[in-house]
């Protein structure tokens, strides 16, 4: 008994949520563990190496970009937070981006009056809708922690009325943050909407890799501790309250409150049987994952005609599908993103990357045996890549020849490094705001929390900790 | 400690918070969430930073009384008097 460690608060998961939290609570003198199950930290934003060469998990970009200078937004609220110089993060603007739909094309920037023109020139009879829209979501509460579900469409359905433009607006949304089917709760319409159209995208020069290592030089410096290869395996109940932690390793430790940051459903299964878990509707685990390929050049993206676009959002039809497919991949649709193609200033990243999202289904590629998952895996990525071409200018050099290296993950892949069911990278439909669960001592913050992209993610353990912790004079 | 020091003091924090607001014209009377853009969690911070780092309790039913400098130098300055 006396052998149990015992912490203020014990942080699951070092993903970007659990370490905000942990940087704030730590910082305020209260002695705080973080527990992660992985040998490296991020989470489902995180970076590896492969071959000598090093690569990115997860961040294309960073949303909720702003200038310098510009106050009240999610980007400024977490440097205050957590005592990071905006210089530190060293943030290179996006140039800009292109939601691609047949014969039709949105170009956006990290300047909202260029998307403005591009609805007004190309949907004539919607942008007085359209800055109708616009106006609601400024002056949305979105991070109210008590809300109202409504639906993302019905509410647009007010403003719009053409469904191509809708669809258009939505696919990057969706894409970059829904853990929901077809729709979206309003208020995380509004979030993404802020981050992506009337905020932006910017990228480290080096990488997710640079935000991940200013956050654990921070978590150190304020005196929090962490445990990794240790994830917590099961939380004994006392009551209504958490007893003890049993970590992977077998040992156990007791905590006054305990953060957790793997999602809604993952967190009741450390305590719940999974019976009761499945009486709750509202416990229903995300199904939406994807898969990621990465194509290695030697040289960059824009000597191949390829242009010096950032992100293409990119769909074959009309009507978008946001579902997970019946087959491993649905390739109809997607995200390319060139990482070369932010504003390094004289820098310049010493290869070049292309990377292209497609919607997957876990289920089709959790159980393959080891040589049909790699098969499937190459068969997938030539289909991907091609896909994506259709949206691209013909490229001016054979990309065989000049091609490297190629990667390429799966949801099998986010599964294994975030421990989500389903592999579902934006977790569970139903977010919990306030991030209380069944437990009184037990909180949820990151995905299922529902503040998103990094910046929201990182927001979210701040708030956690903030409103249940620090605010709260506990 | 004189109610100026406490302002002063009371900046310095500020600062820490909030290195990308202009300090330099803050003006004692008016409140400082008018002059400055500082939202709920600033102020959560601004009552934080005085418990770590002056051991300075404000319990959440006087936060009004940190509206302004002056009114946080009214309120704070015997708190600080007393400490030692």
């Amino acid at each position: 008994m006396s052998n149990t460690e015992h912490y203020d608060v014990a942080i699951i998961g070092a993903g970007m949520s659990g370490l905000a939290a942990g940087i704030r609570l730590a910082h305020f003198g209260k002695n705080v563990c973080i527990f992660e199950r992985h040998n490296a930290v991020g989470g489902l934003n995180s970076f590896y190496s492969f071959n000598g060469r090093k690569y990115d998990v997860g961040l294309h970009a960073m949303t909720n970009y702003v200038p310098p200078g510009v106050k009240g937004t999610p980007l400024g609220k977490l440097l205050r937070q957590l005592r990071i110089k905006r210089e530190e993060l060293d943030l290179c603007s996006q140039k800009h981006s292109r939601i691609a739909f047949p014969g039709i094309d949105l170009t956006f920037s990290n300047e909202y009056a260029l998307l403005e023109s591009q609805v007004a020139e190309k949907f004539p009879s919607q942008i007085d809708g359209f800055q109708r829209l616009i106006k609601k979501i400024k002056t949305f509460d979105d991070v109210a922690l008590e809300i109202e579900e409504v639906s993302a469409r019905e509410m647009i359905a007010g403003y719009l009325s053409d469904p191509l433009l809708v669809e258009m607006l939505l696919c990057p949304l969706m894409f970059y943050g829904s853990a929901r089917e077809q729709d979206m709760d309003f208020s995380q319409f509004v979030i993404m909407a802020k981050s992506i159209y009337l905020e932006g995208f910017a990228r480290p020069y080096e990488g997710v890799r640079h935000v991940i290592r200013i956050l654990l030089e921070k978590y150190r410096q304020a005196g929090g501790k962490r445990k990794m290869k240790c994830g917590v395996h099961k939380i004994q109940k006392e009551g209504n309250r958490v007893g003890r932690l049993q970590l992977d390793t077998g040992d156990e430790v007791t905590a006054d409150h305990i953060i957790s940051s793997i999602g809604s459903i993952e967190t009741e299964k450390l305590y719940q049987e999974d019976t009761t878990i499945q009486k709750d509707p509202q416990m229903a685990p995300g199904v939406l994952s994807f898969v990621e390929t990465i194509t290695v050049f030697d040289h960059s993206p824009e000597t191949f005609a390829w242009g010096d676009e950032t992100i293409v959002f990119f769909n074959d039809s009309d009507k978008f599908t946001y579902a997970c497919p019946t087959a491993e991949v649905d390739p109809r649709s997607g995200v390319i993103c060139f990482p070369n193609n932010f504003e390094y200033g004289s820098r310049e990243l010493a290869e070049g990357f292309l990377r292209v999202t497609c919607l997957a289904n876990y289920d089709q590629w959790a159980n393959l045996p080891e040589n049909v998952y790699q098969e499937t895996k190459r068969k997938w990525f030539d289909q991907v890549v091609k896909s994506a071409a259709r949206f691209l200018p013909q490229p001016q050099l054979d990309l065989e020849k000049i091609t490297v290296a190629t990667d390429m993950f799966t949801p099998r892949t986010i599964h294994k490094f975030t421990g989500h069911l389903n592999g579902a990278v934006y977790g569970a439909p139903n977010k919990i705001k306030n991030g209380k669960t069944s437990l009184e001592n037990l909180y949820l913050c990151g995905t299922d929390q529902g503040f998103l992209g990094i910046v929201g993610s990182m927001l979210s353990g701040i708030s956690m900790a903030n409103f249940h912790i620090l605010q709260a004079g506990k | 400690m004189t109610k100026d020091e406490c302002k002063k003091l009371v900046l310095d924090i500020i600062a820490d918070i909030a290195p990308d607001e202009d300090l330099s014209d803050v003006k004692p009377d008016v409140k400082l969430r008018d002059q400055l853009e500082l939202d709920s969690m600033d102020f959560l911070d601004i009552v934080m930073e005085l418990r770590k780092q002056h051991s300075i309790e404000v319990p959440e039913a006087d936060y009004q009384e940190l509206a302004s400098l002056d009114s946080c130098a009214e309120y704070l300055t015997p708190k600080f008097n007393a400490l030692v």
